[in-house]
């Protein structure tokens, strides 16, 4: 099965991952073989089955609410595209 | 024989006993990196005077009688999605080229504290997803044993880098095997710890349920040292599980009594390569030679396991890779109409093929009408299969059997079929799904002198018993003293 290119351009939208025409075509072949073959997991009746979101299931780990120091901000703009040295600079979202 | 040829534990007895420096055994490793590493492409980027500064400072601390740590002086290289303050992490992505790290990694730091020299990144498959480093952005790796193949990966260069000799010890990480398949091709010791054992703090995210760090060696006594000294609880990444840290690397010499191994049907079926079952089944006569027990388990699953993993991996690394939007960090596109267009280009134009099959399949996966079917679904097979491997580790201790179905391949053989690549982790895959330590060491080679491996799997935080077995048999055997030429 190939996976309809509408589908390939929706899901594409979600991921706000840009592909170019021969990219959807390629992904549209390749993932609709990749779900082929996941469909074998439709074998197993699950009904009774808890997932298993963790290797490690912990759960409500907790610490002591302690103040200790954070990434000083000039460390955390360095690797910004776009900064003004205070924050971080993104096109504006509001029109007008 | 050089310096380099030494194992990351012989270097470390060399230098405690003060034969060698660091400076010595760092400078032997730059320049094995400048005569070896053109050929290979193990490295992303070397900083030698910093690699030479750090081992400086650890001879003047050896030499004022100071205390020093469990790897003082040595050597080791660490997988480009490590952060280490003021050096680049780049994924080997587009995406991240121009990253520096601000921060260390939590396994960074505790590599610091055991004086280890921070020697260099090396190369990876793009944010670790892919078994060849066809994926990386910024060139292939090639194998030292036959430079027309893979090394395996995704940790490509931590482990050819291992295997040519460049360094004695490296970090790589482990989400489906990237640390044992590498390993595996290129004949040398690679280990994946318990899930929860080494933090993830500073790590690069792929799929947070799944990576672990772990270390490559050229032996398993060197392997058994770094995992000992990036173990530990940290409370920067909750599912970090505080539990005592084990002396591995004086443990790891004390053979086992009454070992009980257990192989698996389903390990020998079809598609795995007849030499490489002829030599995993004799590493396990050697087994039984040494006085254990040798039983059939069944891991009725074990079919589902790369289905599973995929879905779940890609289901996280979607939104893991989220991250990535052009703002705090990473690349931006140069032209677009408004927010959303800055988002999709920047994404678009930065993120290889196979990050964004495995962004696009993960999304698909978590998108409404799918969840159910293909995430919720494949989270209740991980319980099954690992329910599976707790009723086998109720009747045995290990679980062993080959690494990979087929050895090295030639590059270019799988590009072009992602799942067939996908096939290849068909033996890692499940005890990552599973949270068990497991660990790869050389066992045999192919008449095309290419390496063979063996996988030995544990109980979970039972990192001390995979250990021991592994080294009972690399003393019993010779094929870890083997190394590619040239």
């Amino acid at each position: 099965m190939s996976l309809p290119r509408e589908t390939v351009v929706k899901v594409a939208g979600l991921a706000r991952l840009e592909l170019t025409d021969s990219e959807i075509a390629t992904f549209s072949q390749q993932l609709g073989g990749i779900l082929d073959y996941v469909a074998m997991l439709d074998e197993l009746d699950t009904t009774a089955v808890e997932p298993m979101v963790h290797a490690i299931e912990l759960t409500n780990v907790l610490r002591e609410d302690t103040l200790v120091p954070s990434l000083p901000r000039e460390d955390g703009l360095k690797n910004a595209p776009k900064q003004d040295g205070r924050y971080f600079l993104v096109p504006a979202i509001l029109e007008g | 024989m050089g310096l380099v040829d030494l194992s990351a534990s012989e270097l470390l007895d060399q230098l405690r006993s003060g034969k060698v420096s660091s400076l010595e055994v760092t400078q032997a490793c730059l320049d094995a990196i400048a005569a070896r590493d053109p050929a290979i492409h193990a490295f992303l980027h070397v900083d030698a005077d910093d690699a030479l500064n750090q081992a400086a400072a650890i001879d003047d601390r050896r030499a004022k009688g100071e205390p020093l740590g469990l790897l003082a002086g040595l050597p080791i290289a660490l997988k480009d999605v490590v952060c280490q303050r003021g050096q680049p992490a780049t994924c080997a992505s587009r995406m991240l080229e121009r990253f520096v790290a601000p921060y260390d990694a939590h396994a960074v730091t505790k590599l610091r504290q055991a004086d280890a020299v921070l020697l260099g990144r090396t190369n990876l498959d793009e944010f670790a997803m892919g078994s060849s480093s066809e994926n990386s952005a910024f060139g292939v790796t090639r194998n030292p044993w036959d430079p027309s193949r893979i090394p395996g990966g995704s940790s490509a260069g931590s482990a050819a880098a291992v295997a040519a000799r460049m360094t004695p010890i490296s970090l790589g990480s482990d989400t489906g095997g990237s640390i044992r398949q590498p390993a595996g091709l290129c004949g040398i010791v690679g280990m994946k710890p318990t899930y929860g054992r080494i933090s993830r703090y500073g790590l690069i995210a792929y799929a947070s349920s799944l990576d672990q760090i772990g270390a490559f060696g050229t032996d398993v006594r060197s392997v058994a040292t770094a995992i000992e000294a990036m173990s530990g609880h940290d409370g920067r990444d909750s599912t970090s599980v505080n539990q005592p840290v084990v002396e591995l690397s004086k443990t790891v010499d004390q053979p086992l009594k009454g070992l009980k191994i257990g192989i698996v049907p389903e390990h020998f079926g079809a598609g795995l390569d007849s030499e490489i079952a002829a030599a995993v089944q004799k590493a396990i006569d050697v087994y039984k030679h040494l006085g254990a027990e040798v039983r059939e388990v069944t891991l009725p699953h074990a079919k589902y396991c790369i289905a599973t993993y995929y879905l779940i991996a890609c289901s996280e690394a979607s939104s893991n890779l989220s991250r990535y939007d052009g703002v705090h960090y990473g690349h931006r596109a140069e032209s677009f109409e408004n927010l959303t267009e800055m988002y999709a280009k920047s994404r678009g134009e930065a993120f290889g093929p196979e990050v964004k099959r495995r962004i696009m399949l993960g999304t698909y996966a978590l998108s409404t009408g799918y969840y159910d079917q293909y995430y919720v679904k494949a989270l209740k097979v991980r319980r099954l299969i690992r329910q599976d491997f707790d009723a086998a580790f109720e009747q045995v201790d290990v679980i062993a059997g080959p690494v990979t179905p087929t050895a090295a391949f030639p590059i270019g053989e799988k590009a072009n079929d992602p799942l067939a690549m996908y096939l290849g982790d068909i033996y890692t895959i499940s005890a990552n799904l599973a949270g068990l330590p497991a660990i790869a060491l050389p066992c045999g080679f192919t008449t095309n002198n290419l390496p063979i491996g063996m996988q030995l799997q544990g109980r979970p935080f039972d990192e001390e018993r995979v250990l021991r077995a592994a080294r009972m048999f690399e003393a019993a055997t010779d094929w870890h003293t083997r190394k590619p030429s040239g």
